[in-house]
């Protein structure tokens, strides 16, 4: 009974017992957490993954800064009915490079996860503009105001910097030429059309595989880069990145 | 605390912790038998569910968790799940596959199942633009009317929905592209007023009568190659006819206007790889039924 004795120093001394909970406590975090930072499957090995592009991160923060995951998810779960959906369940793989990652468990409106592509560029100015005018039943609010908000992206080299700073593979190259990327891709026809071959080489590089950078003016509104570009440019590229046909869900290490 | 500490509260027969506060003590109620017996069933659950299930997490050097007795995987009871009704959906999809489009539309069992997988298919991916029904809506073409843009056959509609419209993805879309005779300086401004003037005519409303003489050649020179020389339009390039009363982006002056100075060029997505054949040859057979099948 010598050591529930030794229990009243912990009781008596506040400071000694404060500590002592901390270690407690934080084993059941660092059991979850340190094996994630050493195992082999904690992401899977895909082909396709690359960086987002200047144009694409500045529309990733402007879903991110209109609250856009208050009502959209972008994790499709291995279950059947949302594989049936949405396409093929999200990989960890496909959000390294999401700082903040966008899933979630709660849908006011459907999964994005795999939006890229399911619809034309077209079609997402106009529902961002007016939803209602494309899908009568929608509770989405209207953002119009993007398409006359010109996209502000003096910063975009030291946003680029910043992600590399968290991991994501952004070259020296890309961050230098981080705005004429993003001027590239939104408006490739006029003031970006230099740089176009430039944005794609680089980026299809990090890729690894052909096809995952998209050049066009996104809004309809040519010689102007807007906020709806920046947007419109991300919600296309999402889930397009990796190459499904060369993924091995029977592989051991991306078994969850 | 041996047993001759123990001290019993004489009110109620109980066990105290022997702490006394001003007099007042603490009881030391033993917990519920059933509470104890839950508890201590937990703990071995949690054992069993270790074994069983993928619980304990790799130790440095192991690569990867254990896979538990059970070699329970999420992905691989998806993959099982699909596998499962896709073998479900398996025979009449391969008769929806064998059949020809024209013998689906004969056969009157086939073309409800073909009818009733179209119409979940729709709902899900085409609704959103062409609208529930195919009712359409400015800039997206209704399909439930007899006005095609491309080819309103059922082959035809299969080709679109398979290949798209413009998607640059796709090798075999359908593609065509009108010029931006605003935007790109082709025309000046004043021309396009007056083939605005010239289209308001061909459509049977009043319009500017010199304009129309003014725009006349200009039309012949740069519209009618696709649109032809009687503004009826010309399916293999996708041009609309100009003299009905169907606009897919507005018939007013000013739309028309914007139609010459932008050009539209909208997208259509190629489905191919997104759905399956059998679902996209039902889909042809829906959007055929749909009114204007042709």
């Amino acid at each position: 009974m010598g050591l529930m004795n030794k229990h009243v120093v912990l009781e008596r001394h506040s400071l000694l017992l404060t500590i002592c909970i901390l270690i407690v406590v934080s084993i059941g975090g660092i059991i979850q957490m340190v094996p994630l930072m050493y195992m082999d499957n904690t992401i899977e090995r895909v082909d396709g993954m690359r960086p987002y592009t200047p144009l694409e991160l500045a529309g990733r923060d402007i879903y991110i800064r209109e609250g856009c995951y208050v009502c959209h998810s972008q994790m499709v779960r291995p279950l059947r009915d949302e594989v049936e959906r949405y396409g093929h369940y999200s990989l960890a793989a496909e959000s390294m490079y999401d700082h903040p990652f966008q899933w979630g468990s709660k849908r006011t409106g459907p999964d994005l996860a795999r939006v890229g592509g399911k619809y034309s560029a077209e079609w997402q100015v106009d529902h961002l503009k007016d939803p209602r005018s494309v899908v009568p039943e929608s509770v989405m609010p209207p953002y119009a105001f993007l398409a006359d908000k010109t996209l502000k992206y003096d910063g975009i080299e030291a946003r680029l910097r910043t992600e590399r700073l968290v991991g994501v593979p952004y070259t020296d190259e890309m961050i230098e030429n981080a705005k004429a990327h993003l001027v590239a891709q939104a408006d490739p026809d006029n003031l970006g059309y230099d740089d176009v071959d430039g944005l794609i080489e680089a980026y299809t590089q990090a890729s690894g595989r052909e096809g995952t950078v998209e050049t066009r003016d996104y809004d309809g509104d040519p010689g102007r880069i807007t906020e709806m570009d920046a947007l419109v440019a991300y919600l296309q590229m999402t889930g397009t990145l990796v190459d499904f046909s060369t993924y091995e869900a029977g592989d051991l290490k991306n078994r969850r | 605390m041996t047993d001759q500490n123990k001290d019993i509260d004489t009110h109620s027969g109980t066990e105290t912790t022997g702490h006394s506060w001003d007099g007042i003590k603490e009881l030391n109620t033993p917990l519920p038998r059933w509470w104890l017996i839950v508890w201590y069933a937990t703990i071995v659950w949690a054992i069993i569910y270790m074994i069983m299930m993928p619980a304990i997490p790799a130790l440095p050097g192991m690569g990867t968790n254990t896979p538990g007795l059970r070699n329970q995987s999420d992905r691989d009871n998806v993959a099982v799940a699909v596998q499962e009704l896709r073998q479900k959906r398996a025979d009449s999809s391969a008769i929806l596959l064998g059949a020809s489009l024209e013998q689906i539309e004969t056969d009157r069992e086939l073309q409800q199942f073909a009818l009733a997988m179209g119409d979940s298919v729709f709902g899900d991916n085409c609704a959103t633009c062409h609208g529930s029904g195919g009712r359409g809506a400015k800039g997206y073409p209704a399909l439930a009317d007899d006005v095609w843009l491309w080819d309103g056959t059922l082959d035809g509609i299969q080709y679109t929905i398979t290949h798209g419209i413009r998607d640059p993805e796709n090798l075999d879309t359908r593609f065509s592209m009108m010029p931006r005779f605003g935007r790109d300086g082709l025309l000046e401004a004043g021309q396009i007023d007056d083939l605005v003037e010239y289209v308001v005519d061909l459509s049977g409303r009043e319009a500017d009568g010199a304009a129309v003489q003014r725009a006349a050649p200009i039309f012949v020179q740069q519209c009618a190659t696709c649109h032809g020389e009687d503004g009826k339009g010309t399916r293999d390039v996708g041009a609309p006819n100009l003299t009905d009363a169907d606009w897919l982006y507005g018939g007013n002056r000013e739309d028309i206007y914007n139609t010459i100075y932008n050009a539209r060029n909208s997208h259509m997505p190629a489905w191919e790889g997104r759905l399956d054949d059998a679902s996209i040859k039902a889909l042809a057979v829906y959007v055929h039924s749909l009114g204007g099948g042709e």
